[in-house]
């Protein structure tokens, strides 16, 4: 196998704290210059994971290399090439954006000039300019977490880790997050992201992992994952019987569901834009007439439901604890 | 990329010491930034200066020896006993640091962690000695006289940092042990309080009760704040001088490595 094809890899993963089992064997390989996505409910052990391949946590069995250092016997060799990006936004909150950014330069062992550039570069590119000279504690939740990930990008390292770079985050922050991560991966960095998110992993990764209660229980590309899970589905409403039983007829085979107390039918829908037209084409041309329609996007509960045959499990496990 | 990236290529051990550096002036620009905790440092050395004085002034003075006035008498004690709650900062800083994420931020760079730890003891040391010097000052204007010579005043120095350092990594110990602020603040009022109090600080040991005044009179505190008092008042300075060094290095040797290992054992 190809040394340096694969730029994380981790080789049956253990962890437990006492007898609560975490991580029972995680297999996990990230080509260079891409995605992967690991995806999983609150507990999973996603955190857990990628605290063990950032070094912060000790692991009881399995290898991790990441590079090709050993990260039990090269844990240093391992730091000096990734970047971090935890859940809780790890800034110093009365250091000012700027003084944030020039400290973990230094502390990456860039020189004190070099370090201030890079912070003002990556001070324009982030958005934070006019913010660049304010403690921390005064910045939204966007632009810390915005800033967080700037102060990961510091020294470019070659390998980033994404925990869950947008739980928490307004709609709009988010697709500037995703705009920002995307910048990164046009760059050639090799990624690691969490995510509750379907979308996020959809959009995004190249790879995903899905992880429940610390097994992978599914993994692929976004397709192949949603081709097992099923695809988006539009459902329409009626306002009677007699327009829902034309509106059966008409669609044929592509109705998945029909619910007549309801007056309602779902239909699948592979190309959302392209499906969507046709559909309500076909229903024009005779003359049925809608109430409403709404599209769903498979949510990581279908995931659950499909992959597990059970619903998105609500246990907690002791998550990635100090 | 615009910015060409520039690595430092010096020795391992130099960078740790780098660290160390960009760590101190991280923590300093806490204390900076941090303004009523800024206020206590001047206000609370005062505030104990004055009220010791005029409350406890008239009856202690009578167990004192003949000459030797109760606020000269405190000056040693009351500086003493300030920077002893001044390591709280330390103890906090560091208990802080753990509980948020900054600390895992760190530990996922290739530095030398425990330079975070040393940023805050430090850092804490600039801070004790402005409180002093301003204790001083107030001391001065109420009557404080000392006879000391300059040599006198390097020595005061020297102990007084040396204690000071090593009081901070013993709190440095009880922050990362702490499990919360909370906890910090109980755990250090516990601690320095009974040996604040159970030592030289307010009065002479010998009005004291047998135990006690064995206890008071050999703790090191006690040796601290007498080597200090004697070089400031011009008494003879005994052993105290020798003790209060050797029991400042004494708790470094145990408390550095100690909090090392705790704050690595803590942080993996």
């Amino acid at each position: 196998m190809d040394k340096t094809k694969y730029v994380i890899q981790a080789k049956n993963l253990k962890k437990s704290y006492g007898a609560n089992k975490v991580l029972k064997g995680i297999n996990i390989n990230v080509e260079r210059g891409t995605m992967l996505a690991l995806l999983g409910p609150n507990g999973a052990g996603k955190t857990t994971t990628v605290r063990i391949l950032s070094t912060l946590l000790n692991f009881d069995s399995g290898t991790v290399k990441v590079e090709g250092h050993d990260i039990k016997t090269d844990a240093d060799k391992v730091r000096s090439v990734i970047g971090l990006t935890g859940q809780s936004a790890a800034v110093d909150e009365l250091l000012t954006g700027r003084e944030n950014l020039i400290m973990m330069g230094r502390l990456y062992r860039l020189t004190a000039k070099s370090g201030k550039a890079r912070a003002d570069e990556l001070l324009q590119e982030f958005d934070l300019v006019e913010a660049a000279n304010r403690p921390a504690k005064t910045y939204s939740g966007g632009m810390r977490r915005r800033l967080d990930l700037a102060v990961s990008l510091i020294a470019t390292p070659p390998v980033i880790f994404l925990d869950e770079p947008t739980t928490g985050l307004d709609p709009r922050s988010r697709l500037a997050m995703w705009e920002i991560i995307r910048k990164l991966m046009d760059r050639g960095t090799t990624i690691l992201l969490t995510t509750q998110y379907l979308e996020e992993a959809d959009q995004l990764a190249d790879q995903i992992v899905v992880i429940d209660g610390g097994k992978v229980i599914a993994e692929g590309t976004a397709k192949q994952l949603k081709s097992k899970i099923g695809n988006d589905r539009l459902e329409l409403n009626f306002a009677d019987t007699k327009n829902l039983e034309a509106a059966v007829k008409v669609l044929g085979k592509n109705v998945t569901e029909t619910d007549e107390k309801e007056y309602s039918v779902s239909v699948a829908i592979k190309d959302t834009n392209k499906d969507v037209r046709n559909t309500l084409d076909i229903l024009a041309k005779e003359k049925i007439a809608i109430t409403s329609m709404t599209v769903h996007k498979p949510t990581l509960d279908d995931v659950f439901l499909s992959l597990t045959g059970k619903q998105k499990p609500t246990k907690t496990t002791k998550k990635g604890a100090k | 990329m615009a910015v060409e990236l520039v690595f430092e290529k010096k020795p391992r051990i130099l960078l740790a010491v780098q660290d160390s550096f960009i760590m101190i002036k991280r923590s300093s620009t806490h204390i900076i930034r941090n303004t009523d905790q800024l206020l206590g440092t001047f206000f609370q050395p005062i505030m104990f200066l004055v009220l010791f004085a005029s409350v406890f002034g008239g009856a202690i003075s009578l167990a004192l020896p003949k000459g030797v006035t109760y606020l000269n008498f405190l000056m040693a004690g009351i500086i003493v006993q300030t920077v002893a709650f001044g390591s709280t900062t330390t103890a906090l800083a560091v208990c802080n640091d753990l509980q948020k994420g900054i600390v895992d931020r760190f530990r996922s760079l290739p530095m030398n962690n425990l330079a975070v730890v040393t940023g805050h003891i430090v850092s804490d040391l600039f801070r004790n000695t402005i409180s002093t010097i301003v204790m001083l000052l107030a001391g001065l204007v109420i009557g404080f006289r000392s006879s000391a010579s300059l040599l006198d005043w390097v020595a005061i120095t020297g102990i007084l940092l040396l204690f000071t350092f090593a009081f901070s990594w013993l709190a440095a110990i009880v922050g990362i042990f702490a499990k919360s602020v909370e906890a910090v603040q109980w755990l250090t009022f516990i601690i320095i309080f009974p040996l604040t109090f159970a030592s030289s600080a307010f009065t002479p040991p010998e009005v004291m009760g047998k135990y006690l005044r064995f206890f008071a009179s050999n703790q090191p505190i006690t040796h601290v704040i007498e080597a200090v008092r004697s070089l400031m008042l011009g008494m003879p300075v005994g052993n105290h001088v020798w003790l209060a060094v050797i029991w400042s290095i004494g708790i470094l040797a145990v408390a550095i490595p100690t909090a090392s290992l705790l704050y690595s054992r803590k942080t993996s």
